[in-house]
């Protein structure tokens, strides 16, 4: 046990792989005869957090949380309204497209369904040689002995490269998404909503298959998901987003043993177990999440928060150290600080 | 309810045929909340929709009855089985947003479901349908009665699906994965609302899901299908604890679970085969890692291995 201890304090002490520094995201709302700007919708609103080389952070929160923006935004496949983003040290935030190409080869993206993110008129090999071809300069003899070791990685037989994306199932179409991120061997996948679609017995393939890959190539993830007992499955810290900020993270342990935030506790006891002898206490929320473009004022949460007193409206609480790398937002906590 | 042998095939173009639903025996006491579980493709929504009469062409009911309340539900006329929906058994469906319709206010269709079935006028079903929003838990249900479907989050609108399905005050309530589609705080709400309902109205319940966890926290019994069929019936605990079918005892090992650590999570090798084109023996025979030259010969019969644990599978013949 020791050593495993040890193996993730060494893993802390890393370096990190990709850094945010107060990132926002803010959506216009247009309105009225002349489209002017009426208001925003924060998505993303003050995030910051690191994700260490080779370690997998998971990222849970309920629809509307701006989870799936901020994977977004860190690829800059949207632009930032404000904060920084850094990868391997080098401030990607306002680099152009034809700057961020040699670095979009090492990150990727997994998207959730994969009926939707694969193009239905090419085949299998089209599919995984595409990426190849736009940043490597590969032979085409090359080019297909890796469409085949990576059909082969990600489980599939070398004879479906010519078949297309509607001959397969869910969460084979899930392996092609994988082999095609994987293609030009990133350092860093995100992988969004990656197994939400799919049975659960399918699901426990494909979360066993990323797991392999990440011991094989090294990789780094960001997890998103909605499904907290997947991110704790596969992820070596984890953060709760609720309304565009992020209200907890810590080593994964620590959140789904010692939650310090009403709200990481709530969600944490709604969900359901199946060990039938098990007794829970669940701690209802009232009410639905409040609109991102009108968020309550201080602290997000205080609206549907059990524990919320007149300090929560007026301030916004901001991330502390707990210790051992438990951060929480919350005003129960900062007093003792 | 008391289905029994139902059979529910769809002709495909090219000759096949699906046996989306074969054989399929399934009671519900009253009072009861039973589980019907499986993964996408094992036929549980095909079986609530037979018992709706929900089912089109190409689909055919082919084979079985479904008796509710005594009567046979197969053998009513088209006239008489819309008096049953609604009135003794309604259904609530995964995604509210596609089930209600966009262009009329949701006052206006819980009333309609009343003045059609309860003979109400405007102004009584008026009354009752504020009465219904006020139960499901709509704090000023005197104007979400003048609001639309879009107006309403996804648990609000679920929330107006219950109002409508229990109007009548049926005796069976199908809910089709009625959470699915909701995050895990808003579930939470709405499962404790049909509990609430199902005792307050004195309702049977038939929970159709594919989750392991909300049919652990919520259902009395539990059937699991799979290829069109019930691989293994049992109380919830016993089949928690003691899960005899391959099948069933696979879901559970491949489900991470948020009390437990597990290095690796088990799965089942290979996917659900299509409806059309079953293994010949045992549905689960290309899956299962138990498989005998037996299960590839013929399919076994579900097995009763005492009065409320049932199991198709060769390896329980013997016992």
């Amino acid at each position: 046990m020791a050593t495993v201890e040890e193996k993730k304090m060494t893993q802390t002490e890393q370096e990190s792989i990709v850094k945010v520094e107060n990132l926002k995201k803010y959506f216009p709302i247009k309105g009225g005869i002349l489209k002017r700007t009426i208001g925003h919708v924060k998505a993303v609103d003050g995030v910051t957090f690191d994700i260490k080389q080779g370690e997998t952070l998971g990222i849970v929160g309920e629809s509307g949380s701006g989870k799936s923006t901020l994977g977004r935004v860190i690829l800059k496949l949207l632009d930032s309204t404000e904060g920084n983003i850094f990868f391997e040290d080098q401030d990607i935030t306002k680099l152009n497209n034809k700057k961020m190409r040699p670095i979009r080869r090492d990150m990727q993206i997994v998207f959730q369904d994969p009926f939707a993110s694969l193009n239905t008129k090419m085949s299998i090999e089209q599919l995984i040689e595409e990426p190849l071809l736009i940043q490597t300069d590969l032979s085409k003899d090359e080019r297909k002995e890796k469409v085949n070791s990576l059909l082969k990685v990600v489980g599939l037989r070398p004879s479906d490269r010519l078949k297309y994306p509607h001959e397969f199932s869910g969460g084979q179409r899930q392996r092609i998404s994988i082999a095609r991120a994987l293609a030009i061997n990133p350092k860093f996948v995100i992988a969004d909503e990656a197994v939400s679609a799919l049975d659960v017995s399918i699901q426990a393939q494909v979360l066993n298959l990323m797991a392999d890959l990440q011991e094989e190539f090294g990789l780094t993830y960001l997890f998103i998901s909605h499904d907290l007992s997947v991110v704790k499955h596969i992820s070596d810290r984890v953060g709760v987003m609720y309304l565009g900020r992020l209200v907890e993270i810590a080593p994964k342990k620590a959140i789904y043993e010692e939650p310090l935030h009403p709200y990481t506790q709530a969600l944490l006891s709604s969900i359901p177990d199946t060990d039938v002898d098990r007794e829970r206490e669940v701690i209802k929320l009232e009410g639905d999440l409040p609109s991102p473009s009108n968020p309550p004022s201080g602290c997000a949460f205080r609206t549907r928060c059990p524990m919320a007193h007149e300090r929560c409206a007026v301030e916004r609480p901001e991330l502390i150290h707990k210790g051992d790398g438990h951060y929480v937002a919350c005003h129960l906590y900062d007093d003792e600080a | 309810m008391d289905v029994k042998d139902l059979k529910t095939y769809f002709y495909l173009d090219d000759q096949k045929v699906a046996r989306a639903v074969d054989d399929v025996d399934l009671t519900v006491n009253a009072g009861e909340t039973v589980a019907l579980v499986g993964e996408s493709g094992s036929g549980k929504s095909i079986t609530s929709l037979s018992i709706m009469q929900l089912i089109n062409k190409p689909g055919k009911i082919v084979d079985g009855t479904i008796s509710l309340l005594g009567q046979n539900l197969l053998n009513l006329s088209d006239k008489q089985m819309t008096k049953v929906r609604g009135n003794d058994v309604a259904m609530i469906f995964q995604e509210p947003m596609t089930a209600l319709n966009p262009v009329y206010t949701i006052g206006n269709q819980i009333s309609e479901v009343l003045r059609k079935h309860k003979k109400m006028n405007k102004k009584q079903a008026r009354r009752r349908a504020i009465e219904l929003l006020k139960m499901v838990g709509f704090p000023r249900a005197e104007d979400t009665f003048d609001e639309y479907p879009h107006q309403l989050s996804g648990g609000m609108r679920q929330r107006a699906m219950i109002a409508i399905a229990i109007s009548c005050e049926p005796k069976l309530l199908i809910a089709d994965e009625p959470t699915t589609a909701l995050d895990v705080t808003i579930q939470a709400q709405i499962i404790d609302l049909m509990n609430e309902m199902k005792e307050k109205l004195d309702m049977a319940l038939l929970l159709i899901t594919h989750d392991l966890g909300v049919v652990a926290e919520y259902a009395d019994r539990v059937l699991v299908m799979y290829g069109g069929q019930i691989v293994e019936e049992a109380p919830k605990k016993r089949l928690f604890k003691e899960s005899k079918h391959p099948y069933t005892s696979g879901l559970m090992e491949s489900l991470p679970s948020i009390y437990k650590e597990e290095e690796r999570l088990g799965t089942i090798r290979g996917t659900v085969p299509p409806a059309h084109s079953f293994p010949k023996g045992c549905r689960f025979s290309s899956r299962c890692p138990h498989a005998m030259d037996q299960c590839f010969e013929s399919n076994p019969d579900l097995i009763q291995l005492d009065h409320e644990h049932s199991v198709r599978c060769y390896l329980y013949t013997d016992e």
